[in-house]
């Protein structure tokens, strides 16, 4: 069964029609990638994925079920998202036990502290964290406490946005290992908006390039290692990316 | 690289904090020529407050200390508050991140650049004019004449830091100091930024100090790196040189970048209590 279905989806803000007629399909387990440049209306599906935004026509499947976006309670047991800025993502009032503990209280979910626990574990945070407020940790560790946060119903699918282009190229690193390895542990199904082919090449499967709202072409892996896209456009984003590279 | 365009010996900028002083530069010397030098390092490195020192834009309580700080034969630990006004933007001027912040929002594109040149100099509008398109032209708009007279809401990103290196340029300066000027920005609008600074500084002879964190960005538009880290400065190399690179630091930054063909299953993450020490 797909994880992700998408048929012919059209989104519009107001009279703006941002998405156009896309269509795609996420296999369970795999890792997949949409790529363009600002304004090409990749973070705008993930938010109509997530039932953030309900103003799209066309189809929505999660796990083989159409989507309701007035159930956001069910969708949200499904799937949750990370947002790219972990500064401005975390309540600054909140601790990081709250801020974890919200959606079991939400979801009705009876817990002793024992999936905090857990959750700060599996993504790399001492125990000491938990009682911190978010000012008193790095943007690093924030975004530690922001995927341990979306793991704390138990998603089947992680929607990424962009997590972790606010950070430093050493904490990317501890990132991205941690996200791959989460993805492994917890056999999770990924859905990440980027506009970084290198960070594509490590952490997905799959990826569509999305241009003025329309998929251009969905490629693999290998050939983005490779630099062998089919469409123009996306040869140019890539090589825009392989430009900047040293190595 | 003949003559020197500026000097710096033992830089150092602090901060007093209830903990006692806290100095986020410790003591660093570099020399510029007219050339292209980057300063790279993460976030807290120092990087963007050596930036500022230079144009001695470190407001109190922050304190910049130098043993020499020369540029063109001018002291600029010498320099009043007043003196350094006429330095900034004429002489040396800075390129900010994000054009959205740093143009002011209730002048006209076409105000804001006249702006800068009449600051320094004594023009008729017509000449005002003519030298604001012309410079417009340089740093590729099209049609220069509609886009003079928009605000900076209505460009993108991209347009509005192009407009930024026009406002910088105009009074022509020796140096330009651009700070992560590319970050805000798509990666296939970068590119294009890039390049026109590279031409520009080119084309003018000027100085450019480009501070990033980005070592694969450094590595294409500039001559010569200092990588930064925790206020002093580990490495310095020939761009072209980078991946030679001997510091553990360096090389950690190197390493933990994901490649466009990733091999790799898990990328190396810095070992940051390995130069701790040194």
């Amino acid at each position: 069964m797909s994880a992700i279905e998408l048929n012919n989806l059209n989104i519009a803000y107001s009279s703006v029609q941002v998405v156009h007629g896309a269509s795609l399909t996420v296999e369970e387990g795999e890792s997949f990638a949409l790529v363009g440049e600002s304004g090409s209306g990749k973070s705008t599906i993930l938010k109509a994925i997530c039932g953030l935004n309900d103003e799209w026509t066309g189809e929505i499947k999660l796990y083989g079920e159409k989507v309701d976006p007035r159930k956001r309670a069910d969708i949200s047991r499904i799937s949750q998202m990370v947002f790219q800025d972990p500064y401005g993502s975390l309540h600054p009032r909140k601790t990081v036990d709250t801020t974890l503990s919200e959606p079991l209280t939400i979801h009705g979910i009876k817990d002793n502290g024992d999936r905090v626990v857990e959750m700060l574990n599996a993504v790399g945070l001492d125990q000491r964290y938990r009682f911190r407020f978010p000012h008193q940790m790095s943007g690093g560790q924030r975004q530690r406490v922001a995927i341990a946060r979306a793991l704390m119903l138990k998603p089947k699918l992680m929607l990424l946005d962009e997590p972790t282009s606010a950070l430093d190229v050493s904490v990317q690193a501890e990132i991205l290992n941690l996200l791959k390895q989460l993805r492994k542990d917890q056999n999770l199904t990924f859905l990440l908006v980027t506009h970084d082919l290198p960070v594509v090449s490590f952490l997905c499967d799959r990826l569509a390039v999305m241009k003025k709202g329309k998929i251009v072409e969905i490629a693999t892996r290998d050939q983005l290692a490779k630099g062998t896209f089919n469409e123009p456009y996306s040869q140019e984003l890539y090589q825009a990316s392989k430009h900047e590279h040293v190595a | 690289m003949s003559q020197k365009l500026l000097e710096v010996e033992d830089l150092r900028v602090t901060f007093p904090t209830h903990q006692g002083d806290v100095e986020v530069v410790k003591g660093i010397s570099f020399d510029l020529g007219r050339e292209r030098l980057a300063i790279v390092g993460e976030s807290g490195s120092g990087k963007s407050m050596t930036g500022r020192a230079i144009l001695k834009l470190i407001r109190s309580p922050g304190r910049v200390t130098a043993k020499k700080f020369v540029f063109d034969g001018i002291d600029l630990n010498k320099q009043s508050e007043r003196q350094m006004r006429k330095l900034r933007g004429a002489r040396i001027s800075m390129v900010m991140q994000d054009p959205k912040f740093s143009l002011n929002p209730v002048l006209s594109i076409e105000d804001q650049i006249a702006e800068a040149l009449r600051t320094h100099q004594t023009l008729t509008r017509k000449e005002l004019d003519e030298k604001v398109l012309h410079m417009l032209e340089q740093v590729r708009i099209n049609d220069p004449a509609r886009v003079a007279k928009l605000y900076p809401h209505e460009v993108s990103g991209g347009m509005g830091q192009r407009i930024m290196i026009a406002m910088m340029l105009i009074p022509e300066p020796d140096l330009l100091i651009a700070d992560e000027p590319t970050s805000a920005l798509d990666v296939s609008v970068q590119a294009q930024v890039l390049d026109l600074i590279d031409n520009l500084i080119r084309e003018k002879g000027m100085g450019l100090i480009l501070i990033s964190h980005d070592l694969n960005l450094v590595a294409n538009y500039a001559d010569r790196v200092l990588v930064m880290n925790a206020g002093e400065i580990v490495e310095q190399r020939d761009a072209a040189d980078l991946q030679n690179a001997t510091h553990p630091y360096t090389q950690g930054l190197l390493n933990a970048m994901p490649r466009l063909d990733e091999t790799r299953d898990e990328l190396p993450t810095l070992d940051r209590t390995q130069w701790a020490a040194t």
